[in-house]
């Protein structure tokens, strides 16, 4: 039956070459948008380089101090102090990590400046993500209770600042700020994109200017949180919010201005969209934008597509009459039609995932993004298929409902 | 096999309402090849689609088989389509995008037939009308006479009791039309129930039984 249906439709794309030509365009250009938007969504909420682990990491990245009415509020990064006090003593973990966010400063090559993002981390941060060194070490424990003045480096800040024809930079000296220190190790850069581990420059936290003795609850660091295996995420969770429960009101009441603190241990996806909403109602409103703006990017084009199919399928209606006069029912005929769109659709699907990798590879390469490494992996390639089929369908079910409704004998008239 | 009781079919328009067929009744018996004539525009085709569960009548019953249709769902006409009924048209109506034993194949795809088992079937019903080599042909590729021939294929396939055939020597020269007659005959014969629609008196007196209609009225 379903070669039957394929074989037919496979037959109506020949019979007009022009038309096919335009449709399959249309699907082709709409489900490359949607593939590009979704390996760019995989590429920011996906395990990547050098965040390879996130499927079992948890990110605390904000501390938030309100009251109960939610009128005045204060938030931001947490201090280093707090994220040892109640990140680090997590039990139920393999390893805690904690960061600074970015910050800029300044090197000179030669007289040129250079603007840099640095940043100051502990030594299992380097644990926790996944860096490549290309030449040398992290830091260790022992630079870290020495405050040694040594730094790691990406390949981009070594070709910037010694020169692409450097043939080993570990052991000389970058001046930062007019401090210096030794580089201790190159890594591969990471993109702009993973904003916990991307720097050109990382020191260790007790390096200057890195404020980690600031007192109090907020500061500049957060924390990715390492839990063993995926599925001990939520127990990891439960123990962080039963430590952030016990913290004392007057620790952060602020003079009783606050009598709420919010902080959360969430999936980098959670994290990503807490950041733009307070509540599960903001969420839902969130998520309701974006599944409007994908409907309309698929369901302009597949309104358009309901009219060419109408008029495709019309021309099919002594067909239409011959399978009903020789039994096949409405629903049948309703999924025949239903089949062949979603087939059609699928052929666009894969002229679309050809053009997808070309404008991914473009992307990567264009150096819009540092480092981007969008690709089409099987997550990727799973939901470009399931918006293949979703196209399919919202744009051939009403041109097949219409046409599995047609009186037989007028059918046959035509 | 078939039976028509006072059926009447009205086509009604914002305007105008038009009589198709007023009172007919028809009784036609299991073995039977009964043939329907008269003039164009009698009603002779919206008798044949009313037989056939392709069109409903606008008043009266229909009975195939002892059961009355009229309360019958799309699903099950479909099936008492499928499972009873074989129709050939004046104008083919084959699907020329799929090859001949495709086209063959079409009632069996509505069935809970393998497809090898409905191959078999095509492939049988292909040679009791002469066209086993024209298998893999498309119906662009075939002349008038095999087109009905192929038709003729589709409509016994799924071997219906009874066979209803519109015109189906119209569009053919009178040699082709004999053979299709003769094939048809022959169907009769192994114990189908046919029920023709024809203009030509020729073919009409060579079948058991003569319905004449005249503007919607059954006159014989």
């Amino acid at each position: 039956m379903l070669s039957n249906y394929i074989k037919i439709a496979w037959k109506v794309l020949l019979r007009h070459p022009f038309y096919t030509f335009i449709t399959l365009f249309g699907i082709t250009l709409t489900l490359t948008v949607l593939m590009v938007v979704t390996s760019f969504l995989d590429h920011l909420f996906g395990p990547h380089y050098p965040e390879n682990k996130r499927a079992r990491s948890l990110y605390i990245a904000s501390v938030i101090q309100t009251d109960s009415a939610n009128t005045t509020m204060s938030s931001g990064p947490a201090s280093f102090e707090f994220l040892m006090k109640y990140a680090k003593s997590l039990k139920s973990v393999e390893r805690v990590a904690i960061m600074s966010n970015f910050s800029f400063s300044n090197a000179y090559a030669n007289g040129k400046r250079i603007k840099l993002n640095t940043k100051y981390t502990d030594v299992d941060f380097w644990s926790v993500t996944d860096f490549e060194f290309l030449e040398g070490k992290p830091y260790d424990e022992t630079n870290i209770r020495n405050a040694d003045h040594v730094a790691v480096i990406t390949d981009a800040l070594r070709d910037q600042y010694f020169g692409n024809d450097a043939e080993t930079v570990v052991g000389k000296t970058i001046d930062i700020e007019n401090i210096n220190f030794r580089v201790i190790g190159v890594v591969k850069g990471s993109p702009p994109t993973r904003v916990y581990t991307y720097s050109d420059v990382y020191f260790p936290y007790t390096a200057p200017k890195s404020n980690y003795e600031g007192k109090g609850m907020r500061g500049r660091f957060v924390a990715i949180v390492l839990a063993k295996k995926p599925s001990d995420l939520p127990t990891v969770q439960a123990e962080f919010d039963s430590y952030i429960a016990r913290i004392p009101r007057s620790d952060y009441s602020n003079n009783n201005q606050f009598n709420v603190l919010i902080v959360k241990a969430d999936t980098y996806f959670d994290h990503f969209v807490t950041m733009f909403t307070r509540s599960d109602k903001d969420r839902i409103t969130l998520y309701a934008i974006v599944g409007l703006v994908l409907l309309m990017i698929m369901g302009l084009p597949a309104v358009n597509l309901v009219n060419v199919n109408v008029s495709r399928i019309l021309e099919r209606a002594s067909e239409i009459g011959v399978r009903k006069a020789f039994g096949a029912p409405s629903k049948a005929l309703l999924w025949q039609f239903i089949i062949e769109n979603v087939f059609i659709t699928f052929i666009g699907g894969a002229f679309a995932l050809i053009l997808t990798f070309l404008v991914i590879q473009f992307i990567n390469s264009s150096g819009w993004i540092a480092y981007a490494d969008l690709t089409i992996n099987l997550p990727v390639f799973l939901i470009s298929i399931l918006v293949c089929l979703v196209f399919g369908l919202l744009s051939g079910v009403l041109p097949a409902f219409r046409m599995s409704r047609l009186k037989i004998a007028e059918a046959l008239k035509a | 096999m078939i039976k028509l009781q006072n059926v009447e079919k009205v086509y009604r328009t914002s305007s105008i309402e038009t009589l198709a067929l007023n009172n007919i009744n028809i009784d036609v018996r299991k073995g039977e090849f009964v043939s329907i004539m008269g003039p164009s525009g009698c009603g002779k085709s919206t008798l044949l689609n009313i037989i056939g569960l392709l069109d409903a009548p606008s008043k009266g019953q229909i009975e195939i088989d002892g059961s009355p249709v009229e309360r019958y769902t799309d699903k099950h006409l479909a099936e008492l389509r499928n499972r009873k009924l074989g129709f050939i048209f004046q104008s083919f109506h084959l699907i020329n995008d799929l090859s001949v034993i495709d086209n063959v194949e079409i009632p069996l795809l509505y069935r809970n037939t393998s497809a090898k088992q409905r191959r078999e079937l095509a492939q049988e019903a292909l040679e009791k009308v002469g066209l086993s080599n024209r298998m893999k042909h498309f119906p662009k590729q075939l002349s008038g006479g095999q087109k009905q021939r192929v038709a003729i294929a589709r409509a016994i396939v799924g071997k219906p009791e009874i066979i209803l055939a519109d015109e189906p020597t119209g569009n053919l020269d009178s040699a082709m039309g004999n053979e299709i007659l003769g094939i048809l005959q022959k169907l009769n014969t192994d114990g189908a129930t046919i029920v023709m629609v024809t203009h030509d008196e020729a073919m009409a007196k060579k079948t058991d039984r003569l319905i004449r209609l005249f503007d919607g009225t059954q006159v014989s």
